[in-house]
């Protein structure tokens, strides 16, 4: 325990000085992975934890990005105002997916694709109502501000990420050690046994499929802080959903690090590709190669390693 | 907009499409009702036979239809392959892990179509293309209603193959009951990598269908792998009759939606109906279990 | 405590269970038996609101609760285990427990010592970090046993737990369920084996395809014709009288 409680501080230490040490792309590729472990791990939640595999969770990262956009855009609301209240959305929008989806009875693999078809509605939605601004997508003034939710300086918007990624890291902690998270990976082993045992397991999916909505809404408003653009296709494409379970699963879905773990090998990967394609001209179509790598080792892990690259570093079972 | 003969006009195009959605329906629920997976690489492995439609048009000068007993071998083949590599391993399980599998396996495809094709998009200029047929107060373009034609003969010798040859019988009573069909001497994992490669052979077969009038780029999976999912939950999952009347449903439900609705909000038509049947009536028209 | 009346339940056009009725009070362990497929998970099932019966009633303590879903039963104080178990394969044993214990407690340190203790009860103290799925199938009965008793039961409900036992096994688990009983649980017990009720159960009752035909001591249902004939065929109790 105590070991693990300094590889946790060394890495706290590592990633605070991390921006201060590095050139601005780095901190910004550093902003990245703990973005996308935060997002990974509000997939993780209900994906690895609860066992509810989602295929478009992107669903919510959309609702939170346009909800704090058009509050921001269209209603002159401050960001950071609108964020809770994108947060809410989220968490609406997977309340309301859950309790359809759950009171139809749906599980497994059927599960997984009416996310994707609810997902896909959003998409055409976005893409089809005034208030969205259709396919041409909604720009956010630039007016880099703190008070603004936009910063000059990377760095500081890499502190904001490494901070929701450690708010998410707590959260899944949290469900390690308490009785929602144990109910939910009990419902995630077995279904029957945990009602058996007296789990309401319909209102415990609808939970974590509303806490997880929230936070990857929490997730889309940070994403249209950063890049000041978001269109139909960035924030409810296919794309972001299966970034969100690739780096889950292959950094071991169900275990608090994983998302992280996965972010920073999907990272990684990525950047291997990027100079490979730099010294190797043939090579030179980059994302296309990083993806290829990581689709085969979503199969490997699947197939191989249930628990992920997480049970490399440890032997016993999850949520020990 | 609403007049009688541009409806008409919807209805016939939809027919048409939803013909050739038939054929990859099919597929998708014929792997269902045997293996009992669903298999997320439909779509990107439908991508992949319309791109070799294309190199073999582009590369050789063959022409789609002539193409079609060279490509549905080689779908045939390729699918064989992958269910005796891949698939079969892992089908057994959590029914999640096969989905996740199959996913891994479309990322893969997907992205190794971008690496060597490039993004663009790829079309067949057949000299017969610009050809017209006039039907009431519709034109339609001669290529799609050879295919349409194409589609429903290839279905139909699918539908005798399976009811008459040892093979079909032995897929079918691998599909009611595996157990048995085990004790009474069925080389059950051979029918699985059959089944599975008739399934891959359907799309093969849609390819050649489709690209006489449609384009390809290495994203086409996704344009279809809904529709797909859509038709088969619609019908019922392992029901062929399900899975044609399905694919005429879906194919005037995009045509009429593109016309009423416009090219964007007419596609949510099959994700609604996708979401609903699921929410609705699981077992869709034709199916007996969800 | 348990009262059930003639509850039916079909599956299509076979009907698993016919307007059965028993009744268990408090402190005692009751046996149900009879042939495979005689519909006795069936109704367990009925009883613990996996399945919404066709007809009849169930109460528990004097309170309706035919058709509550099975958390809801859970809660008024009965819960039944799985003659297929079903441990959650991918957590220890001891979490397995704890979730059984959750059911009474939000504490994780008060659940963590109510499973070692219910551990100890059924035996499984030095398997407590074992996976679920690494157990033998004597070890996933106990764990189905100790998972249900954590949950702090008034009746239990146990779906065969002793079959697919060697001997020393069942003398062992034949042991635990007396502790339980003693600890103040009242117990309903399904077995196929006949003797297996006979040393634990105070009354027994027995079902043939889907209709109780039977109910007395073990003794007594031991001579009565209508079970033999049910467990050996007809006109199996007069070739055994002669
Ligand atoms: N979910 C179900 N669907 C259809 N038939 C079932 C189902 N569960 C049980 N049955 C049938 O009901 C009958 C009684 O089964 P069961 O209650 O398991 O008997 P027992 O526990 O006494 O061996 C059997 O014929 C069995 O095949
Ligand atoms: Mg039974």
């Amino acid at each position: 325990m105590s070991r693990a409680v300094l590889l946790c501080v060394v890495g706290l230490a590592a990633a605070v000085a991390y921006p201060l040490l590095v050139p601005n792309y780095l901190v910004t590729i550093g902003m990245l992975v703990f973005f996308t472990a935060f997002i990974g791990q509000s997939w993780n939640i209900a994906g690895g934890f609860a066992g509810q595999t989602s295929f478009g969770h992107v669903v919510f990262f959309g609702t939170g990005a346009y909800t704090s956009t058009i509050l921001q855009v269209t209603y002159g609301w401050n960001p950071w105002l609108a964020w809770p209240v994108a947060m809410a959305a989220g968490g609406a929008v997977g309340w309301m997916i859950a309790v359809l989806s759950f009171r139809a009875g749906l599980r497994g693999s059927y599960f997984a694709l009416i996310t994707l078809a609810f997902a896909e509605v959003f998409r055409i939605l976005a893409n089809s109502v005034p208030f969205t601004k259709g396919g041409l997508g909604m720009l956010i003034k630039a007016d880099p501000r703190p008070a603004n939710f936009q910063f000059k300086d990377p760095i500081w918007i890499y502190y904001l990420a490494l901070l929701l990624c450690i708010v998410s890291l707590l959260i899944a902690w949290q469900l390690t050690r308490s009785r929602f998270g144990a109910r939910l990976v009990a419902i995630r082993e077995n279904e029957d046994a945990a009602r058996a045992l007296g789990i309401d397991v319909f209102a415990e999916k609808v939970k974590v499929l509303t806490l997880s909505g929230a936070m990857c809404a929490a997730g889309g408003t940070f994403y249209a802080q950063k890049y000041l653009y978001i269109d139909p296709g960035i924030a409810f494409g296919v794309d972001k959903s299966v970034e969100m379970l690739l780096v889950s699963m292959v950094g071991g879905a169900g275990t608090i690090f994983g998302p992280l773990i996965g972010s920073f090998t999907l990272m990684g990967i990525n950047e291997v590709t990027r100079w490979l394609a730099s010294v190797v001209p043939a090579l030179k179509n980059v994302q296309p190669l990083s993806l290829i790598v990581y689709g085969i080792m979503l199969i490997l892990i699947v197939a191989r390693l249930p628990d992920g690259l997480m049970s490399l570093f440890r032997r016993r079972p999850r949520h020990a | 907009m609403f007049d009688p003969a541009f409806l008409f006009a919807g209805v016939l195009n939809g027919l048409l499409a939803g013909g050739i959605y038939v054929l990859v329906a099919v597929g998708l629920t014929l792997i269902y009702g045997v293996l009992h997976i669903i298999n997320f690489a439909h779509g990107s492995l439908l991508m992949l036979a319309m791109y070799a439609v294309f190199y073999l048009w582009r590369l050789i000068g063959i022409d789609p239809y002539a193409a079609l007993p060279v490509v549905i071998a080689g779908a045939f083949g390729f699918g064989f392959v992958l269910y005796r590599l891949l698939i079969g391993r892992y089908n057994h399980g959590r029914d999640e892990n096969i989905l996740l599998i199959t996913l891994g396996l479309s990322i893969v495809i997907d992205n190794v179509a971008l690496l060597f094709f490039g993004g663009d998009t790829q079309t067949i200029d057949v000299p017969y293309a610009g050809t017209f047929v006039e039907i009431g107060a519709a034109f339609l373009p001669l290529p799609k209603i050879i295919s349409f034609g194409a589609s429903l003969v290839i279905c139909a010798a699918l539908g005798v193959y399976m009811a008459k040859s040892d093979m079909g019988k032995a897929i079918r009573a691998v599909a009611k009951e595996r157990q048995g069909a085990r004790l009474v001497g069925i080389d059950v994992e051979n029918v699985f990598a059959v089944s599975y490669g008739i399934g891959i052979a359907c799309l093969g077969a849609a390819a050649c269908l489709l690209m006489p009038t449609y384009y390809v780029t290495p994203s086409s999976g996704h344009a279809f792998v809904l529709v797909a999912f859509t038709i088969v939950v619609l019908g019922g999952m392992g029901s062929f009759a399900g899975a044609a009347v399905g694919g005429f449903i879906i194919g005037i439900t995009e045509s009429l939606g593109g016309l009423f609705l416009g090219e964007q909000l007419g596609q949510i038509g099959i994700s609604l109906i996708f979401i609903l049947i699921l929410l609705l009536k699981p077992t869709g028209l034709f199916g007996s279990k969800a | 405590m348990l009262e059930v009346r003639d509850i039916s339940k079909s599956f299509g056009g076979l009907k698993a269970v016919d307007s059965a009725s028993l009744d268990v009070a408090s402190g005692e362990i009751v046996g149900l038996i009879g042939p495979n497929g005689a519909g006795k998970t069936t109704l367990f099932a009925t009883i613990a609101g996996f399945h919404r019966p066709d007809a009849g009633t169930v109460s528990f303590e004097g309170k309706p609760i035919t058709g509550l879903a099975p958390h809801r039963i859970c809660a008024t104080g009965m819960v039944r285990t799985f003659q297929i178990t079903q441990p959650f394969a991918g957590i220890s044993v001891r979490e397995n427990i704890m979730v059984g214990a959750y059911f009474r407690t939000a504490d994780r340190r008060l659940a963590a010592r109510e499973a070692e203790a219910v551990a100890a009860l059924v035996g499984m103290t030095d398997q407590l970090d074992q996976r679920g799925a690494d157990l033998t199938v004597a070890g996933r009965k106990r764990l189905e046993l100790a998972r249900a008793l954590a949950t702090g039961p008034r009746l239990l409900l146990l779906d065969e737990v002793m079959a697919g036992l060697n001997p020393t096994e069942i003398v062992e688990i034949v042991g635990v369920i007396r502790n339980i009983r003693a600890s103040g649980v009242t117990i309903l017990l399904i077995e196929h084996v006949m003797q297996a009720v006979t040393s634990l159960a105070e009354r027994v009752y027995v079902l043939n395809q889907g209709r109780m035909i039977a109910e007395g001591t073990p003794a007594a249902i031991a001579d009565n014709e209508a079970v033999i004939e049910a467990y050996l065929g007809h006109g199996a109790a007069k070739v055994l009288r002669a």
